[in-house]
Parts: structure tokens; C-alpha cells; sequence
């Protein structure tokens, strides 16, 4: 299709650490069009800031590798560019911001100076123009007194504004993809709304395409088109959004929404998880990685590996139950003890 | 910045007052008398004495102190007892020989350890990182007067490359020049240089794994504009501590370095002064270090600022709010 912008097809990420090979991500696949939002969620762990810093390559050298898998961006094969390719791509095609804005700005620069060494990196243009248009851009971002701002420190913005600064940044060369990584975890409930609108409304005006990732799903219902569930490395259900959250069928998907329903219901009280924890990746698991802490799960889990399933158009399950005959019955609130 | 710099200033002076109360005192505690030490072996004590009144040492302490201290506000560092000369012209002739020995050390040290411990940080665990380690480690732990003569066995008395005392003057031409500041800058570049290698390798190590460094990665920045300017300068502030460190310890190496290659400066003159009981000397040079070594650590806090925004001083204007 004429304008997919991303394709990834069945990517791996394998990382070295003493003496064995953690499998953070194992057969990943995103279909991504203009325009349009994948959210990626998942618990921690699950594999979401790899398979991002993946698309990027910029996983650490000699520790981080991609054994297998296709990345296809703008029609480019990411994989095979030349490292200064690459760099070309980075910040310019493909723009990527993270969790934390209280970090990830360089503290002893101006943001100004953070902002117009994004532009220069790219673009063939004077001091002056790229300060111009750093001032143009923290206006774009809804930072008032641009003028005054862009002589600033980032210590001496609040959180919220921070983040505003490194959309500023992400979006100064007009990229094609804007990687989010949980862009509104580490803010005020209030200002995560901002921030979203933030981005949905230059999306809209920029045509961006944007992978969000999040442990939010109200986050993915107010701003994704298509969603990619992962756990333990795998993606375990992909599809429309709508489609999901109307017929989710995978049990780690109803764990997902379970917990985000007692998380509204109990106002944060308690916190609302799936009992049990992830897989060690170091370890080959044989079966479904879900399987140990799957209230579902057979004798079969234990020892085959579900294979995706096309369910419906464009809605996949990688869950042993998903013919019709066999599929399972949702019992609410299993996950809660 | 300016007003600042004042205010630090002035601040100075009762530090320095203090500093002149203490070398005062030392001095007074060196065991020998000058004036015995200048006469000699012969001399009869009433000799000694005629010598004590004119010097002054017969008056009360604190009136010593008072004498000391008047001069010292006008700028008089007082008369060498042995050398019949002001203090301070003594020290303008030796220190900018210090000077030298003092800046090429420095530079040599800077310009070899910072650029080593980067390396070694953005290679960390590869066979570079591990030499530049198992180096720097010997350097700091070297003592440099093994390592002066050492080097001097073998460079001068064996390979003949560079003379093993003293010092050239321009006169003699530019190599001969450099030629004799060496071996003893190499000897005193030594335990600086080893110790900028490890703080920046260390200090970078902590920079690297910031999220500053992925986002500036993520800009599309060629890798040597992340390290080279991102993180080395997040990690610049602990370097800069260890500077204003090393110079002190540079001056005090310098004594050391002096004396092995006879390298006519601050030292030898200390040295020399001690010897001869010679506490005007004493006093004025070790005075005059206190000072230099104080505005050292002025211009490095000055420095600080300039690095690193975030740092506030109560007469500065400070952060605008969050
Ligand atoms: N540098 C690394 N070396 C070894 N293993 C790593 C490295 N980085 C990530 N991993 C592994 O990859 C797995 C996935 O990590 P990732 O950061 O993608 O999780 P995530 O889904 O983004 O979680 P979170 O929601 O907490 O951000 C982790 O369990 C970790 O074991
Ligand atoms: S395959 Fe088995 S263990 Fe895995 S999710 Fe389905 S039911 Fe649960
Ligand atoms: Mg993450």
C-alpha cells in the first residue's frame, strides 16, 4: 500500500548480558499508515521501549542486535542503511520522545540552543534562522513568551512545559513518524491531557504518523487508531482499537482491561495488576509465555507455542482458543484477588 | 558576573588574613636561628645578637605580627635575610619559571588524561578502556621523584635526547628552550594526568547513561557531537573540581620537580629558604602560593557557573521561577 509508512515484520531484539541472551523482543509486526496512531501497550518489561529504540536502531552497540526482521520505513529498508543514512533518518524522518521530560532535556543548554541544533542537524540553514525557528516552534507548542523562553534553561520549566520542549524538538524537522514513549506518565493528570491534545492536533496539522506507547488504554482510546498488545516480548493481540476493546480476546487483554476498570473504579487506591510476574527472557519458554499466570491456561499451553491467528480482518490473537469452536468464555474479574 | 566576581573578591581578604595569622606562626616554629644560620659556626653570640636586634627578631611577637601584617597591606612581602633583596622581587624572579613548568604540566595533563578517559568511557570494557585503567592507575600511584630520575636515566644520561638539569632561556634558541622543559613537565604531568583520565572516565560513564544522551542520539547527531558535547559537558563539573585540586597539587609538586631537575623557581627558593632559616622568605612564598591558590579556586567556581546553569549563587540572579 502506497501509503504504509512503516512496515516492521517479525522483529526480534536479543540483548547480551553476562553469558546468556535475554529475547526482549521476539516476531513483532507493525503496519503503519499515514496519519494514523498504533498505541503499544503492555506491563513493564513487556518489550515496548525496545521494539521503539529498535525502529531507531539505536539499541546499545555490541549489546543490543536485531537477528531477525524487516523494518521497511518510507519505502527505505531501515536495517540495511549506512550508519550516516541512519542519522539522516533520526530526528528528521523518524522523531522520537520519551517518559520522562524532567531528564530527558540537556540540562546545561538553553532549549533554544536544544532546539535549533535539532533544525541544523538537518537543514542547511543560518544561526539565525534556526533561531527564528526555534521561537516559532516553542510557539507551536503553546509555550508563551517564546521570545523570552528560548533563552532559558530547562530547569527553569515545569514538567509539562518540558515535554512541550521536546515535541518542540521531535517535530522541528517535520517528521514522517513520531515515536512516543510514554510521553505523559511522569506528568499531573491534568497536563497529560494538554500534552495529548498537543500532539493530536499537530498530528492533524502535519500529517504525522505517531506510535504511542503507554500503560494508559484510556490513552490508546483517546488517541490511537490500531493497537499492538505485547507481553513478555511478544505481541500477543493486534487489531483496530475499536476492535479490541469491543471483542478483546486474548486472556492477557482481558487482564489488561481489568485492571484498568478497577484502577478507575478504586481511584488508584490499590493497585490493580495480573498476579504473578512476566517470564525470564534468558530462559527458551516452550509453551505460551502467558501460561503461568494464564487463569485459562490447558494442558497444550504448557507445551506448544500459540501461532497468530487472524480472527477477523486485521484483528490477531496469538492464543491456542481462538478457533470458533474452541474459543474461551470471558469471566470478569478473574484477575482480581 | 562581574559583581560576583567582586563580591568573591573581597571575600577573599579575611581568608587571606588568616592564611598570613598561620604562615606567621609556622615560620616562628621552624627550629634554628637565622641569624646563627647566616653567620656561621664561628660566630660569637654576642655577634648573634648585634645580627637579632637589627633583623628585629628581639622584638616582642606581636610586634613582629603588627610589623608583618602593616607591610604585608601595602603590598611589602618584607627583605629576604639572606638574599638582602625584597621578597617579592625574589618571588618575580622565580615564579614565572614555576609558572611554566606549572602550565606545560598542565596541559599536558589535560590535554592527554581528558581526551583518555573519554575514550575510555565511550569504549567502556574494551581493550583501550582497560589500558588507559591499568595506566592511569600506575600514574597516580607513581612517586614522582622514581619517575623523575628514572626518567632522566634514560632519556638524558642514556639516550641523550634532553638535558637532565636546569633551564634554557630563549637566548638559546626556542628548542633548546622546550628541550629543557621536558622532562620535568612530563615528571609533574604525571599524577594529574592520570587523575583527569579516571574522573572524566568516570564522570562520563554517569553522563552517558543519562536520557539527555538518547535524546540527542535520537536528533540524528553524529556520535561525537553526543559525547563530545553533550555528555562532556554535564560531565565537566567534577573535572573541574579535580582541577582546582591539581593545581594546588601542582604547586606542591613542583618543590619536588625543582629540586630533581635544579629548575630555578618557587620551589628551589622555598626550599633554599628553609635551609637557611630564611622565614621572610618562607613566609612571602608560601603566602604568595596561599593567594595564587585561592584565586585558582575563585576562577574555577567562575568557571562552574559558566558550565553549569543550574548552579545558583545567593548574589547572582539565579533560576526565573519555575
Ligand atoms: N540494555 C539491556 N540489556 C539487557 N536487557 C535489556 C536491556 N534493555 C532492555 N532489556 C530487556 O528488555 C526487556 C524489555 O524492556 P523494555 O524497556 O522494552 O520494557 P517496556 O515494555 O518499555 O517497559 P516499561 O513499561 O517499564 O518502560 C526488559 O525486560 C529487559 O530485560
Ligand atoms: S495460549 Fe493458553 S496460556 Fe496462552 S493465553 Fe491462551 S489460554 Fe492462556
Ligand atoms: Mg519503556
Amino acid at each position: 500500500m502506497s501509503d504504509e509508512i512503516l512496515k516492521v515484520e517479525n522483529l526480534d531484539v536479543h540483548f547480551r548480558s553476562s553469558a546468556s541472551i535475554v529475547k526482549a523482543v521476539n516476531g513483532v509486526n507493525i503496519s503503519l499508515k499515514k496519519k494514523e496512531t498504533l498505541g503499544i501497550v503492555g506491563e513493564s518489561g513487556s518489550g515496548k521501549s525496545v521494539t521503539a529504540t529498535a525502529l531507531m536502531r539505536l539499541l546499545p552497540k555490541g549489546i543490543g542486535s536485531i537477528p531477525n526482521g524487516k523494518i521497511t520505513f518510507n519505502g527505505k529498508d531501515i536495517l540495511s542503511l549506512s550508519d550516516k543514512e541512519m542519522r539522516d533518518v533520526r530526528g528528521n524522518d523518524i522523531a522520537m520522545i520519551f517518559q520522562d521530560p524532567m531528564t530527558s532535556l540537556n540540562p546545561v543548554f538553553t532549549v533554544g540552543d536544544q532546539i535549533e541544533e535539532a533544525v541544523r542537524t538537518h537543514q542547511q540553514i543560518s544561526k539565525k534562522e534556526a533561531k527564528l525557528k526555534a521561537i516559532e516552534m516553542l510557539k507551536v507548542v503553546g509555550i508563551p513568551e517564546p521570545e523570552k523562553r528560548v533563552k532559558m534553561y530547562p530547569h527553569e520549566f515545569s514538567g509539562g512545559m518540558r515535554q512541550r520542549v521536546m515535541i518542540a524538538i521531535a517535530l522541528s524537522c517535520n517528521p514522517k513518524l513520531l515515536i512516543a514513549d510514554e510521553p505523559t506518565t511522569a506528568l499531573d493528570v491534568t497536563v497529560q491531557a494538554q500534552i495529548l491534545e498537543l500532539m493530536k492536533s499537530l498530528q492533524e496539522k502535519n500529517d504525522t504518523s505517531i506510535i504511542m506507547i503507554t500503560h494508559d488504554l484510556g490513552v490508546v482510546w483517546e488517541m490511537c487508531d490500531k493497537v499492538i498488545v505485547m507481553y513478555a516480548g511478544n505481541t500477543v493481540e493486534s487489531g483496530k482499537v475499536k476492535t479490541i476493546y469491543d471483542n478483546p480476546l486474548h486472556p492477557y487483554t482481558w487482564g489488561l482491561l481489568e485492571s484498568q476498570i478497577t484502577k478507575n473504579t478504586l481511584n488508584g487506591n490499590k493497585l490493580p495488576a495480573i498476579p504473578g510476574s512476566p517470564p525470564d527472557l534468558r530462559n527458551p519458554i516452550r509453551g505460551c509465555n502467558f501460561a503461568d499466570r494464564c487463569p485459562y491456561a490447558k494442558e497444550i499451553c504448557k507445551t506448544t507455542k500459540p501461532e497468530p491467528i487472524e480472527v477477523e480482518e486485521g484483528h490477531i490473537v496469538s492464543c491456542h482458543f481462538q478457533t470458533k469452536s474452541n474459543r474461551l468464555e470471558r469471566k470478569e474479574l478473574v484477575y482480581i484477588e | 558576573m562581574g559583581k560576583y566576581i567582586l563580591k568573591r573578591l573581597v571575600d577573599l581578604l579575611p581568608t587571606i588574613f588568616v592564611v598570613a595569622i598561620i604562615v606567621f606562626v609556622i615560620t616562628r616554629l621552624i627550629p634554628g636561628d637565622p641569624a646563627a644560620v647566616m653567620l656561621g659556626p664561628q660566630a660569637s653570640v654576642e655577634d648573634i645578637q648585634e645580627l637579632r636586634d637589627d633583623l628585629g627578631l628581639n622584638e616582642p611577637l606581636h610586634t613582629q605580627f603588627f610589623q608583618y601584617i602593616g607591610d604585608l597591606a601595602q603590598g611589602d612581602f618584607g627583605v629576604s635575610l639572606t638574599y638582602n633583596q625584597p621578597v617579592i622581587s625574589l618571588i618575580m624572579d622565580r615564579f614565572p619559571n614555576t609558572l611554566i613548568l606549572a602550565i606545560s604540566a598542565l596541559v599536558i595533563a589535560l590535554l592527554i588524561g581528558i581526551p583518555a578517559g573519554i575514550i575510555s568511557a565511550s569504549k567502556q570494557n574494551s581493550v583501550m578502556d582497560y589500558t588507559v585503567m591499568v595506566i592511569s592507575l600506575i600514574g597516580v600511584s607513581i612517586p614522582i621523584f622514581w619517575l623523575g630520575v628514572m626518567l632522566v636515566l634514560y632519556f638524558s644520561v642514556n639516550l641523550g635526547w634532553f638535558p637532565a638539569t636546569g633551564m634554557g632561556t630563549m637566548d638559546e634558541g626556542f628548542i633548546t628552550y622546550i628541550k629543557h622543559l621536558v622532562l620535568p613537565s612530563i615528571t609533574l604531568a604525571t599524577i594529574p594526568m592520570a587523575t583527569f583520565a579516571r574522573i572524566t572516565r568516570s564522570s562520563m560513564l554517569e553522563v552517558i547513561s543519562q536520557d539527555y544522551i538518547k535524546t540527542a542520539r535520537a536528533k540524528g547527531l553524529k556520535e561525537f557531537f553526543v559525547i563530545g558535547k553533550h555528555a562532556f559537558k554535564n560531565a565537566l563539573t567534577p573535572i573541574l573540581t579535580v582541577l582546582g585540586m591539581q593545581v594546588s597539587a601542582l604547586l606542591g609538586g613542583a618543590v619536588l620537580t625543582e629540586t630533581i631537575f635544579s629548575w630555578p623557581g618557587m620551589g628551589r627558593l622555598i626550599v633554599d629558604a628553609i635551609d637557611k632559616r630564611d622565614f621572610v622568605v618562607v613566609q612571602g612564598t608560601v603566602l604568595f602560593i596561599a593567594i595564587i591558590f585561592v584565586l585558582v579556586n575563585l576562577l574555577i567556581d567562575v568557571l562552574y557557573k559558566i558550565v553549569n546553569p543550574r548552579v545558583n549563587y545567593s548574589s547572582g540572579k539565579g533560576g526565573a521561577g519555575k
